[in-house]
């Protein structure tokens, strides 16, 4: 299969903001316009990769991510992961993906109690096997975009010394060039994104549709998204 | 509860803000006494806010033509050719005493209320600015407001996802008590596809489409249009609550309705909500209309003809439909979740009539709600005098990294980044230069064009000199676009001042009007939309005049656009507009001068506007020739913060000559005007190009790879020295 083969499909929530940007980057590594699916749609095509994009569905009213979970399309979206098709949920799509159980732990507000729009460094760790680890290099150094103001990742120590004994934290916190403290928001052990127990559900803060060319200040959003369409494709 | 044979008098009228000659106008108009909602409906039309009936008179000397110009004001914004038949729409508006309030609320509202202005004209919004102005920093409520203000402003624009891509923010001790919050929003439309506001068509369709209305912000234009007092903070419920997910729904189901070509006409519901709309809509089209107020879609029981005309609920339009159209527009709002209700119909009889209760609870004509509002020549005499400062009255012998390093740790010119972070400046994926920078830089998407915006006044100089401030308003935002490489189109201004029925205010505002109108002619960039907010004073104590100038230009191709840091190591650092006799420089008025001066109000730097526009549009050439690297615009601060500025983004340092006669503190922090710091890869061929083009150039240092700043021989500062002070200010004054 060619990247122009992947079949990729964006959840649109009312309230999403981050759709079209993860369209078009989206497009522009694969020449492919992914499908974009309406909340209210019952039923999901066949898709390689399902994204559940940046955004505040619902306003975040409720709790973030406590609306769309429940939305006719997550019932489609959980039989899809049931099959072990790949689902990644970026920002206000992880904190969803929390509120369905796809990956775990919360996400509560930041430690500042503000939202943080900045550059973060980020580090790949150890993981169990996933297309989204697969293609980089354990350890390897990425600088994305964050902009969140309920990022603080949350467990309690027995679950993150489980999800670290599985493997499944994919992303930490690391020092970079980027002005700030090197955890933006209190996160618990660091951590940035998780992946499920068999690796084909991730959940991530950062945007890596905010890092797509040198205009956008980096490329590394680029790098990582390519990687893990990669690996989906092989 | 309201009736039609309520007996209005004019102690009810004065409680609404209107005056006895206006009362009796009203009464002469009508041939007999407004009712309740009737008078209602006349003190909102005919507040300042919505009248400008203190500034209309000036406000019409502004220059408002130009090929660029698209839309002109009088529409919800303005609109200007960006080229490939593109149009960019854009307007500032303030929101300032609902955020002295409820700064939470009265920001995120403010930034609402932008938005529609823009979505409203058929553009998708691209970019949000604004112009804040908090009290000093020391002051009990300063952090309550910042704090409140830039998470207001965030909670909405992150939230609807749009970026707020730039903006600016002072603090004085003159806003203690009446803060300003300017929001600016700019969008993108098709040059034929613009959406306007005047109803046609008598028997159409009128349509209420959005949030239902309930009781908040019940006629806050005429708040808006009064002095602040000890208990105005009573005022709370009339502060508008704003709903940003609500505002996006809004914003995709209009977006989506106009793309189907089915509306004729369209207003959003800002200030004195149901009233100017309709008002504002029957107006333009030289007709009248009949809404029925029983089937406005209401969020509490009970709700008078009064209440539901002077609400300002947020998040609601209202439209004119082509006759056949109605299911189609009903089918697109239904899928959005929001109320769609036919309200009334368009009318031939030139009046407003409103409905409720099987009466009739509003018979008016529109003609004198609008083209009899009143408009005073309010009495104003000369700006008073000033003396000029000489450096050596208030300059000292300290080091230059010393007097650098306590200016740049004061909130005057420290980082902004405390503040910019809290808001998504990177939404859309098209920002390429967002907060930090001279202009923000946002990509037309799909395209290689770029859209650069500012927001600049310096209220200071407007004190000591309004028309010499308000002109400089507009220079120094026409300097910020050049100094990306974007050429200038156009304008949009917020004029903030105090009670202009005082003399010295209203002298303020003509004469910054009037400086303002005279650069915009000679900078080419007319005025397509604008805002006034006046009476911004408590217990009788104005503000310092803030015009706040809004620009919009556009480059063609953004790979060609600079930013404001040094990009390497030993290139010359070249100022521009500068000569090389220069050893001294304009300290009157300056951050210097407030730093270490007395409180004298002196002349404050001289504005030549065939310089800034010649200065500007050289350095302009030469980034889009490649000839010039890396631009900063010199403003507060002088030129030693603009160097600093250009070294701690970049993590370069930089060696400095320093005059060897004169007054040092003068050539450093002196704030002359139409100048720019550049570096270059190629001095002689920059060297050669200024002399050709008859510019001043000056070569003032090198940049160098050690992280430090460097003044002549002996006076040298570490970066990372300034970057805890430039970095550390903000934080700790609102940590506490």
């Amino acid at each position: 299969m060619t990247l122009s083969a992947l079949r990729v499909a964006i959840i649109v929530f009312p309230g999403s903001n981050c759709d079209r940007d993860m369209m078009v980057a989206i497009e522009q590594l694969t020449s492919r316009r992914p499908a974009l699916v309406w909340h209210k749609e019952a039923s999901l095509d066949a898709a390689d990769l399902v994204i559940i994009p940046g955004g505040f569905s619902f306003g975040d009213y409720l709790r973030c991510g406590a609306l769309a979970g429940r939305s006719p399309i997550m019932n489609a979206v959980l039989d899809h992961a049931a099959r072990g098709g790949a689902v990644m949920g970026i920002c206000n799509g992880f904190q969803i993906l929390t509120e369905t159980g796809m990956v775990p732990g919360v996400l509560i507000r930041n430690a500042g109690l503000k939202f943080s729009c900045r550059n973060v460094g980020l580090q790949l760790c150890e993981t169990l096997a996933s297309p989204f680890t697969a293609g980089l290099e354990l350890g390897e150094d990425l600088t994305i975009p964050i902009a969140h103001n309920e990022g603080n990742f949350f467990a309690d120590a027995d679950e993150l010394d489980r999800i670290e004994g599985n493997g499944q934290v994919a992303f930490r916190y690391a020092a970079s060039d980027a002005v700030g403290p090197t955890n933006p928001n209190g996160a618990s052990r660091d951590i940035a994104g998780v992946l499920s127990n068999n690796g084909r559900v991730l959940g991530m803060m950062p945007h890596p549709e905010r890092a797509m060319s040198k205009l956008h200040g980096g490329t590394d959003g680029a790098k990582f998204l390519l990687k893990s369409l990669e690996a989906l494709v092989s | 509860m309201t009736s039609a044979s309520d007996v209005m008098t004019y102690e009810n009228a004065a409680t609404m803000g209107l005056s006895r000659d206006e009362w009796d106008l009203i009464n002469q108009r009508l041939g007999r006494t407004p009712n309740l909602c009737e008078l209602g409906i006349f003190s909102a039309m005919w507040s300042e806010h919505c009248s400008y009936k203190s500034s209309k008179k000036w406000l019409k000397t502004l220059p408002i033509d130009g090929p660029q110009v698209i839309e002109g004001p009088g529409e919800n914004a303005g609109a200007v050719d960006i080229g490939d038949g593109l149009a960019a729409i854009f307007k500032i508006e303030s929101h300032n005493h609902p955020s002295f309030i409820e700064p939470y609320q009265g920001a995120a509202t403010g930034v609402g209320g932008i938005l529609r202005d823009v979505f409203t004209m058929g553009a998708r919004p691209v970019a949000l600015l604004n112009a804040l102005r908090f009290g000093e920093a020391e002051h009990e409520k300063t952090r309550h407001l910042v704090g409140g203000v830039v998470s207001g402003i965030g909670g909405y624009g992150n939230c609807i996802g749009i970026p707020t891509v730039g903006g600016e923010v002072n603090f004085d001790k003159s806003y203690n008590g009446n803060i300003l919050v300017n929001a600016m929003a700019v969008g993108l439309a098709n040059s034929d596809r613009i959406f306007r506001s005047a109803a046609t068509g008598p028997g159409n369709p009128v349509i209420y489409v959005g949030a239902k209305t309930g009781r908040d912000g019940i006629h806050g234009a005429t708040m808006a249009s009064a002095e602040f007092s000890d208990e105005t903070e009573s005022k709370r419920p009339t502060v508008q609550v704003g709903d940003p997910f609500t505002g996006k729904l809004l914003m995709e189901a209009c977006l989506e309705l106009m793309a189907s070509d089915s509306v004729l006409s369209i207003q959003d519901m800002g200030a004195a909500g149901l009233t100017s709309s309709s008002v504002e809509m029957a107006s333009k089209g030289g007709l009248g209309m009949e809404i029925d107020l029983d089937l406005v879609p209401a969020r509490e029981e009970n709700m008078s003809a009064y209440e539901l005309m002077l609400s300002e609920s947020q998040e609601r339009m209202l439209m004119v439909l082509k006759p056949d159209a109605t299911e189609t527009a009903r089918a697109i709002f239904n899928k959005w979740d929001l109320d769609f209700m036919p309200i009334g119909r368009v009318t031939e009889t030139g009046r407003l009539i409103l409905l409720k209760d099987g009466g009739t609870a509003c018979d008016i004509p529109i003609g004198p709600l609008v083209d009899d509002a009143p408009e005073y020549d309010r009495p104003h005499g000369d700006a008073p005098a000033r003396k000029q400062l000489a450096s050596s009255d208030i300059t000292n012998d300290q080091p230059i990294s010393h007097i650098l390093k306590t200016m740049l740790g004061h909130v005057d010119l420290a980082s902004r980044r405390w503040i910019y972070e809290q808001y998504d400046s990177q939404v859309m994926a098209d920002t390429i230069a967002g907060p930090g920078g001279d202009a923000a830089l946002v990509r037309v998407h799909g395209s290689k064009r770029g859209l650069a915006m500012s927001t600049d006044c310096t209220p200071r100089y407007v004190e000591a000199d309004p028309k010499t401030g308000g002109a400089q308003a507009v220079a120094e935002a026409y300097r910020n676009l050049s100094a990306i490489g974007a050429t200038p189109l156009a304008i949009t201004n917020n004029l903030n001042f105090g009670n202009p029925e005082k003399p010295e205010i209203m002298t303020q505002l003509v004469e910054s009007v009037l400086g303002m109108g005279d650069a915009a002619r000679q900078l080419d960039t007319p005025v397509v939309s604008g805002n006034v907010s006046l009476y911004n004073e408590t217990d009788g104590k104005a503000i310092q005049p803030c015009p706040v100038i809004g620009m919009v230009g556009v480059i063609e191709n953004v790979d060609d656009a600079v930013g404001n840091c040094f990009i390497a190591a030993d290139q010359d650092i070249f100022v521009i507009g500068q000569s090389e006799q220069t050893d001294d420089g304009w300290l009157g008025v300056s951050i210097y001068q407030q730093h270490h001066g007395d409180d004298g109000i002196y002349a404050p730097p001289p504005l030549d506007l065939a310089a800034e526009q010649k200065t500007g549009s050289w350095v302009r050439q030469q980034i889009l020739g490649g000839g010039i690297n890396a631009a900063h615009d010199i403003s507060d601060g002088g030129l030693a913060v603009a160097i600093a500025e250009m070294t701690m983004r970049s993590g370069f340092g930089a060696d400095i000559l320093v005059p060897k006669t004169g007054n040092l503190h003068g050539w450093a922090f002196g704030e002359d005007q139409a100048r720019f710091v550049v570096t270059t890869a190629d001095s002689k061929t920059l060297i050669a190009a200024a002399k050709e083009a008859g510019i001043e150039i000056t070569k003032v240092g090198m940049v160098s790879d050690r992280s430090e700043l460097k003044f002549g021989d002996n006076d040298t500062i570490s970066l990372s020295d300034l970057n805890d002070v430039f970095e550390g200010c903000i934080p700790a004054l609102m940590a506490g």
